[in-house]
């Protein structure tokens, strides 16, 4: 006698918030093999405590972010040592933010420029609260001892800080 | 090249979420409310679609630009997607003009969506961030209106711009949208009640910000000899613009102003540009479409604009970017009252008169920012602006611009990072 063909039944179900529409739970996640590629030098050199900027020597122009090629003239830049410290060009405290930092919340954003170069760097800037936030004010950056290969990895205090 | 003309459009009501009807279902609402607008054009007269969304990670489906095409009934025909982050929708409108514009279509329809709803506010504020560089700002903190928030506070340092300032754009842009049936989030507001919402991220609070929707907005576009043969009063695509700049905001110049036909170099002098305070790619673009409009003073040529208010602090960038006044003066231009409408009472004092009626849609700050559908949204208001039908279609004549001739749409991405600027013509 032929066996009944059929799929055996499993006891997971389906997370439903509503059911008229039917709206439910749909999980998706993934690992992605991500490289840093071109940009390496910068993330090896967080993890030796190194903040490296770009420069051109063509036309002298000076990054203080990784730019392969320079954005004016087209040519292949140099890395470049940003300076031991900054000022504040702008920031902001976010008191809300993505769900990947919602745990973080108030956490400040800074944007740092550096003397001599001509564009700017993002980062964190930790120890300060909002009331105590200006433009101009000199910051250094400190560099996780741990690294995670990330852009993290270098954040900013004020400088009088020890 | 061939002139471009919008003969109708449609938009669905945006709401936080609209669970009963997916994306394809919100085109196709927006699509028959475009289509019923001029009965002479019928279906088997479009040559081909445009679609556009901004996420596909919102969107958690690929091609979905393929599915709306065929949802509308209009396969084997051309179609492809546009995607340009929050400049998706203008982006989308300017690639249909493109297709008549160069004869290879007649008849063309540029539809945008974006189903936010699908992921939480958090997780979708996730989804926007990745919309900056994913090694260097995304970790850091990725957040848009902390980007922003970082942008307006050296506009306040470089200008003195204050957070009142931005508020006012808060109460003009909700209470506009109290006469718009289709706007998410109208409101009457004061100063204090911007200043006392909760805060995003300083000095931005909720009410400076936009929130997330659920919509979808349609345009049909025509070469002239389809546009006059079904359409009595089809609107003109008189000019366009569309600029870029870096997509990491720390990356941007401080050099020299870009300056519009009515500007000197002594205006700036000292002034660093655009640094992070002011938008390179929108004055670009506001540059391009003048130039092609030949417009030389816009704030006297134009009749109204809509523009990309994700931040009420982006609004007063854009009014200098535009050049409806010199970089500086956007924060005071709005606290005069110019671009607010000259016949609605705001319950706040203004000091000047009207210049020029900014969002009167009430913009993405309180018609909402279903970001694929949002640059397309601006121009179906603007084709019932011009062809003098919002009492029509908003069942109420508050937010008619009288004799309106000419209208401006701003579609904006990024940091500024893409913006498409689209100048549209009564003829």
């Amino acid at each position: 006698m032929s066996k009944k063909i059929k799929i055996s039944e499993t006891e997971d179900g389906t997370m439903l918030f509503n059911v008229d529409p039917i709206i439910f739970k749909d999980h998706y996640e993934m690992d992605y093999l991500h490289s840093y590629a071109q940009d390496t030098p910068f993330f090896s050199g967080l993890a030796n405590g190194l903040l490296l900027g770009s420069e051109c020597k063509s036309c002298g122009y000076k990054y203080a972010t990784p730019r392969k090629y320079c954005m004016y003239c087209g040519n292949e830049t140099e890395w470049l040592e940003l300076p031991s410290v900054g000022r504040i060009h702008s920031w902001t405290t976010c008191y809300y933010g993505s769900q990947a930092f919602l745990k973080e919340t108030p956490y400040n954003l800074i944007l740092v420029e550096f003397e001599g170069v001509n564009t700017l760097f993002l980062s964190r800037l930790i120890g300060v609260g909002q009331e105590n936030l200006d433009i101009g004010l000199e910051v250094k950056p400190r560099f996780l001892r741990n690294s995670k290969f990330k852009a993290t990895d270098v954040y900013f205090v004020l400088s009088d800080e020890n | 090249m061939r002139k471009v003309y919008l003969v109708s459009g449609g938009v669905t009501k945006f709401a936080k979420a609209n669970p009963e009807k997916d994306f394809r279902l919100m085109v196709k609402e927006a699509y028959d409310q475009a289509i019923s607008d001029v009965p002479k054009l019928n279906h088997a007269m479009i040559d081909g679609s445009v679609v556009s969304y901004f996420s596909d990670h919102f969107t958690r489906q690929l091609m979905a630009g393929a599915m709306v095409n065929d949802f509308l009934g209009l396969c084997p025909k051309p179609s492809k997607r546009v995607e340009g982050g929050g400049a998706t929708g203008g982006l989308c409108i300017q690639s249909a003009y493109e297709d008549i514009a160069s004869g290879r279509m007649n008849v063309v329809v540029a539809a945008g969506f974006e189903t936010m709803s699908q992921v939480n506010t958090w997780k979708g504020n996730e989804f926007i961030a990745l919309a900056s560089d994913t090694n260097f700002d995304y970790p850091v903190g990725g957040f848009y209106t902390g980007y922003y928030a970082m942008m307006v506070v050296r506009h306040m340092h470089e200008f003195g711009t204050t957070p009142e300032q931005m508020a006012c754009v808060s109460i003009k842009n909700h209470k506009n949208a109290i006469y718009n049936p289709f706007a998410q989030h109208p409101a009457e507001l004061t100063i204090e009640d911007v200043r006392k919402s909760d805060m995003v991220s300083w000095p931005l609070t909720r009410l400076d910000c936009c929130t997330m929707s659920d919509g979808a907005a349609v345009c049909i576009l025509a070469d002239e000899d389809t546009a006059f043969k079904v359409c009595d009063n089809p609107i003109l695509i008189k000019g366009l613009g569309t600029g870029t700049d870096s997509m990491r905001m720390a990356d941007r110049p401080h050099g020299d102003v870009i300056l519009l036909p009515n500007e000197n170099k002594d205006d700036y002098k000292g002034l660093k540009y655009p640094g992070v305070h002011s938008c390179r790619a929108g004055r670009m673009a506001a540059k391009m479409a003048y130039e092609d409009a030949g417009i030389i003073n816009p704030i006297e040529e134009l009749d109204f604009i809509e523009l990309h208010d994700a931040f009420t602090s982006s609004e007063i960038q854009t009014y200098e970017d535009l050049g409806l006044c010199k970089y500086g003066e956007g924060g005071s231009f709005v606290e005069k009252g110019y671009p607010f409408m000259e016949n609605i009472d705001y319950g706040i004092k203004l000091p000047g008169k009207t210049k020029i009626a900014v969002n009167p849609s009430g913009g993405l700050l309180a018609s909402g920012h279903p970001i694929g559908a949002t640059g397309i949204m601006q121009a179906v208001f603007s084709i019932w602006q011009l062809q003098g039908n919002i009492k029509e279609q908003f069942g109420n004549d508050t937010l008619q611009i009288k004799d309106a001739k000419r209208g401006l749409i701003h579609s904006h991405a990024g940091t500024g990072t893409y913006v498409a600027v689209t100048i549209l013509e009564k003829v």
